[in-house]
């Protein structure tokens, strides 16, 4: 089991957190202007690189705050840790 | 033949065995007091049934797996890990879990070199081809074939080995009624497992094996301050050193007490660190004395293995015969628990160690029969110390065969010259023995070390698989290092605990301990310069000097050779077992060989070798060695099979630990459910949610009690506890905006006081979750959700209100624990209203369908709802949770009489579903849009919304989807089954086509059409006068009138496609 360094309560279990996927998959500004296969990039395209990948984590049994988490895929090291770079990814239609 | 014998230590207890009386001493390995009384035969091979001994000592056991029966049940376990205690009974396993097919043993007689038994392995003479494969299903015990079986292409099934007559009873195929006590069918029915529980414990420093190594870094860790866990599998301290000489048994017995006074010491004895995770976290089984067990989570910054080796022995024909034995542990036995496991004793060996235990079992007061050698030159302390106690030894010569009593157990050894691989190279000499003591080596017992991340390369000079790479938090040290003197091993550990305790300190803050010892992380001096606590140097007896690598410089030894099998070219080896636990032969190996089979862990595969109890602990190195040799390839080359957790068997008991019947999970009951279950209630559980499902009266069974309570919600008034329901508070200023981007509707709209139906999707388009949600004010929503997923859509708006949308002022929390609901149904729940909350106007102008008040019901405040789940007018009544009993017996009283009837989950499901009104869960999936269910006028076509995008995908807008349709059987009695096919066509006679599950229970040649929908809810209606069901159909809104079929188990029930809405089209009940 992973020990997942949350920004707000410090190293914990795994079996805490929820996996969010790929960080930095903001939802795109104007979906009806996306072709199908730019929209079906946005849905179902993700990286999956062998080494450091970004990934949220959601610390559900915890504080209850997402989390982006620099995981290495093959060996696990995590790196860093920092709270959920959300931003207002929304245009003129949201 | 009398063979073994106690030579020390009164026995004080006894055991029984087999239904024999032994007698035994308390805390000896179960196998001490076998070999004692002399039982050589102690299990069966489960597929040959041959007749299998004890062949180790410690939990590493390739022979002897029993049954234990009591104190506490274990359905298989090494003699050698089964403590004795009072009250001890055990069995061998013969036979159980066998299956049941015929096997003939192979042909016994005396085998190896001068066995004169034809080889009988032949490939021209079998069958080969795929026929030889016969699908199980389709086998007929009437038919099994009464001569040799076909085999497999490699030339012989694996799973059988060849046939013969027997010249011993077999035993693989007992009667379990006879087998287990109280004639139960299974052999565990009706038996309470152990008890298990589960533990969570952090520490700087985790120490895996007590033996040399592991108690010195225990010990230096320890000194440093830092908290240590020190784990071992054995019932003490002490590892394979335990009991080797006074002095080393000394520095066992201090070092272990200085440990157990130690504060921040944890030793777990009898404790098996079953697996290496991720980040530091090593699970652990602790066997405690009293039968229960203990599953330990153990997160440490480092880790030193010291889990020391197992011994390994070479294959030769017949080297399964109860009365061979691994020479390092028949040397053991006498020392440690006062047995000798044979009178007259040939050993064969391969290392100086081996002839060491020679010397040690003369000692002990055995006749040596024999010494081999396969070296040409073994170590000269050795030789001399076997001369001056007069015994010669046979150099590049091993144990090549066995002969078997009548019995089947050892009555001689066979013992031939050998090159250099193991190749018998001369005739063989006959040496009458009741035991054959045989040691190929020392594996470590690296399974750890891999799983930690090293890899393990072959040592020419150790003759073993050392690990190497291993990351920095995990170290090793003794014999899982190839060291093989107590002193070295000592020295190593030492080191390495300092070392670990060190760089753990040095990691990250010290513990609160360490700081209030104010003891400071010092530099790392390099070698272990504290020499005064590990041990003198020496083992075995006096005049024999140490063996291994480090001893002194005046030692005289010569280095271990690699000895894997010794057969004669070519010869038959049916019996030359390489995985005693699986009865898998070198033939086998050579089979696979033979099939173009190179990888390691295809072999494995193909003759099951190291899948047993022990996942290939006692017999990994000599399947590799095999293979290798076979292959002509080096060690390295062939490599291993990956040793994955957990390193040794776990019982479920001890997994699942308290989470077992009402633990398993948690449950949620409403306020109400004592009144439920008071009131004679059946229930079914929903997500963790216990809800009542229907109350049945006098002997109703559920379909009169749900026509009768849907009845009373449609002509009266009906009762339902909704405290289920999901209710997640939503507010904020931004609240609006952000329900409008989560549900397909409009909410921002929504005037306080008023509510409306929202559904919500996920990114793909697909419905997530559905409910009604209220304006409290204009800061404030209430959201409620299908039962049981109110979690999941709390997660759902906090992701996107804490990762997309952070600018957005929103508060979200979820309020489901803090409401309970009584729903009051029907057109006379407004009289039953105006009774319990004769301050509140419930009339139709005053209180308008779709709005929320705040009032005071039956003296509590409460906040109602109008919605309707059912068509029917409803009053929702919400009061804090501490009164949801309180409400619902006033209710129930001011309801009486106007005939207010309570109704469950099933009643609640038809109401809804003659309404058309999907459940999430029950017409959706995760596949189903809300187009799909014909909800475009819950989908806003002007603004954004999670999902709208996909709407339009072209896989989304084709018109041939699922579609929400309604779905009456011709028959106005038939209940379809929920999740029944639809298909076009009756099942008719076949042109061939796709059959379907369930198609058995027809006649053979009959097809199915393709399915082109299924049912989703299927309900007999009291307010229809008839059944009907819902369903997903493609296309189904052009479908209207057709004629279908629902099949399921083998049978098609013919329906006709209808509107989804049944009941009230007009909806013209809502207001009463």
């Amino acid at each position: 089991m992973l020990l997942i360094p949350c920004p707000w309560c410090g190293p914990r279990d795994e079996c805490e957190f929820r996996y969010g996927g790929q960080s930095h998959i903001a939802h795109p500004a104007a979906p009806a202007s996306l072709t199908d296969a730019e929209w079906a990039d946005y849905l179902f395209f993700r990286d999956n690189p062998e080494g450091l990948f970004t990934e949220r984590w959601f610390h559900a049994a915890g504080c209850r705050r997402w989390c982006d988490v620099v995981r290495h895929t093959a060996d696990y090291r995590v790196l860093t840790s920092a709270p959920c770079q959300g931003g207002p990814s929304g245009g003129g239609e949201w | 033949m009398v063979t073994g014998r106690r030579i020390s230590g009164e026995p004080d207890t006894s055991v029984l065995f087999d239904g024999r009386e032994l007698p035994a001493v308390r805390g000896e390995p179960l196998s001490a007091a076998l070999l004692a009384a002399g039982v050589r035969t102690a299990a069966a091979g489960v597929r040959t049934g041959r007749p299998r001994g004890v062949v180790g000592i410690g939990t590493a056991e390739p022979g002897a797996q029993v049954r234990v029966e009591a104190p506490e049940f274990r359905a298989l376990a090494p003699a050698t890990g089964v403590e004795v205690r009072d009250g001890l009974i055990a069995a061998s396993t013969a036979g159980l879990g066998a299956l049941p097919v015929t096997y003939r043993p192979p042909q016994r007689g005396p085998s190896g070199p001068q066995s004169s038994s034809p080889i009988t392995h032949d490939l021209q003479q079998e069958p080969t081809g795929p026929e030889v494969f016969p699908p199980v299903s389709h086998r007929d015990p009437q038919q099994e074939p009464a001569g040799p079986r076909p085999s497999s292409p490699a030339g012989r099934d694996p799973q059988r080995g060849s046939s013969g007559p027997s010249a011993f009873p077999v035993v693989a195929h007992r009667d379990l009624q006879q087998e287990s006590p109280g004639g139960q069918a299974s052999p565990s029915a009706g038996r309470t497992p152990p008890r298990g529980d589960a533990r969570w414990a952090h520490c700087e420093v985790l120490v895996v094996g007590a033996g040399p190594a592991g108690l010195a870094a225990a010990a230096a860790a320890a000194q440093r301050g830092v908290r240590v866990i020190l784990a071992d599998e054995a019932p003490r301290p002490g590892g394979d050193a335990l009991g080797l000489d006074p002095a080393t048994d000394r520095w066992i017995a201090g070092t272990t007490a200085r440990l157990a006074d130690a504060p921040e010491v944890r030793l777990l004895t009898r404790t098996t660190v079953i697996g290496h995770y991720d980040h530091g976290e090593l699970v652990a089984l602790e066997r405690r004395p009293d039968g229960t067990h203990l599953l330990w989570r153990i997160r440490a910054r480092r880790t030193v293995l010291a889990s020391g080796s197992v011994e390994r022995p070479f294959a030769f024909a017949g080297n399964d015969l109860p009365g061979v034995m691994l020479a390092g542990a028949a040397a053991a036995y006498p020392r440690r628990h006062g047995v000798l496991p044979g009178e007259r004793i040939t050993v064969s060996g391969c290392h100086d160690e081996a002839l060491l235990a020679a010397a040690a079992l003369h000692d002990a007061g055995a006749d040596i029969a024999a010494v081999a050698d396969a070296r040409p030159e073994p170590g000269a302390d050795a030789l001399a110390g076997l001369a001056r106690r007069g015994i010669e030894v046979r150099t590049a010569t091993a144990a090549a065969g066995t002969v078997p009593d009548g019995r089947g157990e050892l009555a001689a050894a066979l013992l031939a010259p050998v090159a250099a691989d193991g190749t018998v190279t001369g005739p063989a000499e006959r040496i009458g023995c009741d035991l054959l003591a045989v040691s190929g080596g020392h594996d470590p017992a690296a399974a750890l070390a891999v799983q930690a991340g090293g890899r393990l390369r072959w040592s020419e000079g150790h003759a073993a698989f050392l690990p190497e790479g291993l990351p920095a938090t995990t170290t090793c040290a003794g014999a899982l290092t190839g060291v093989r003197s107590v002193r070295a091993a000592a020295e190593q550990g030492d080191r390495a605990g300092r070392a670990a305790a060190a760089a753990a300190l040095a990691e990250g803050a010290a513990p609160a301990a360490m700081s209030a010892r104010g003891a400071p992380p010092a530099p790392e001096t390099g070698a272990a310069s504290d020499t005064g606590t590990a041990p003198g140097a020496g083992s075995g007896s006096a005049d024999l000097p140490p063996a291994g690598r480090s001893g002194g410089a005046e030692a005289r030894t010569a280095p271990p050779m690699a000895l894997f099998t010794v057969v004669r070219p070519g010869g038959d080896a049916a019996e030359v077992f390489i995985d005693l636990q699986r009865d898998a032969a070198l033939d086998g190996v050579r089979d696979a060989v033979a099939a173009g089979m190179r990888s390691i862990e295809h072999v494995k595969r193909y003759t099951t070798a190291g899948t047993g109890p022990d996942q290939g602990r006692t017999s990994a190195t000599v399947l590799t060695g095999a293979l290798a040799g076979l292959l002509g390839r080096g060690m390295d080359e062939v490599g291993g099979t990956a040793p994955r957790p957990p390193c040794t068997p776990v019982p479920f008991s001890a997994l699942a630990g308290r989470a077992r019947g009402e633990l398993l999970e948690p449950l949620r009951r409403t306020p109400m459910n004592a009144w439920h279950e008071e009131h004679g209630a059946v229930f079914e559980d929903v997500g963790q949610w216990r809800r009542a499902r229907y109350y049945p009266r006098d002997g109703e069974d559920m379909r009169a009690a749900v026509l009768r309570e849907c009845a009373a919600a449609r002509e009266a008034v009906g009762m339902l506890d909704a405290s289920t329901l999901g209710a997640i508070t939503v507010a904020g200023r931004d609240a609006g905006a952000f329900l409008d981007r989560i549900y397909t509707g409009t909410l921002s709209t929504l005037r306080p006081g008023r509510c409306r139906y929202g559904v919500m999707c996920t990114a793909d388009g697909m419905v997530l979750d559905d409910g009604v949600v209220a304006r409290i004010s204009e800061e404030e929503y209430l959201v409620s959700t299908t039962t049981g997923n109110a979690e999941r859509v709390l997660e759902w708006l906090e992701e996107w209100a804490q990762t997309e949308w952070p600018h957005l002022c929103v508060h979200l929390f979820n309020a489901t624990d803090h409401w309970a609901v009584a729903s009051l149904v029907g057109p006379a729940s407004r009289d039953v209203m105006r009774e319990l909350a004769p301050d509140m106007d419930v009339s139709a102008e005053g209180f308008r369908f779709m709005s929320v008040r705040e009032g005071t019901v039956a003296g509590i405040p409460a906040r109602v709802l109008r919605v309707s789940f059912t068509g029917e007018l409803t009053y929702e009544v919400n009061v804090p949770a501490w009164h949801g009993l309180a409400l619902w017996e006033a209710a129930v009283e001011a309801g009486r009489r106007y005939g207010v009837t309570p109704y469950g989950t099933e009643a609640m499901h038809v109401l809804r579903a003659e309404k058309g009104f999907i459940v999430v869960g029950h017409e959706t999936d995760g596949s189903v849009t809300p187009l799909d269910l014909g909800m475009d006028w819950a989908v806003a076509k002007r603004k954004e919304f999670v999902g709208k995008r996909s709407l339009t995908r072209p896989d989304t807008a084709r018109p041939d989807r699922e579609q929400l349709v309604g779905l009456l059987p011709e028959d106005p009695g038939a209940l379809l089954a929920e999740g029944a096919q639809l298909v076009a066509e009756a099942p008719g006679p076949a042109g061939g086509g796709r059959s379907g599950p369930g198609a058995g229970r027809r006649g053979p040649g009959e097809r199915i059409a393709a399915p082109i929908g299924r049912v989703t809810s299927a309900y007999d209606s009291a307010a229809l006068g008839r059944t009907f069901a819902l369903g997903l159909l493609r296309s189904g809104r052009e479908r209207h009138g057709e004629r279908l079929y629902a099949v399921h188990m083998g049978e098609a029930v013919p329906v006709r496609v209808a509107d989804p809405v049944f009941y009230d089209r007009e909806g013209s009940r809502r207001d009463g």
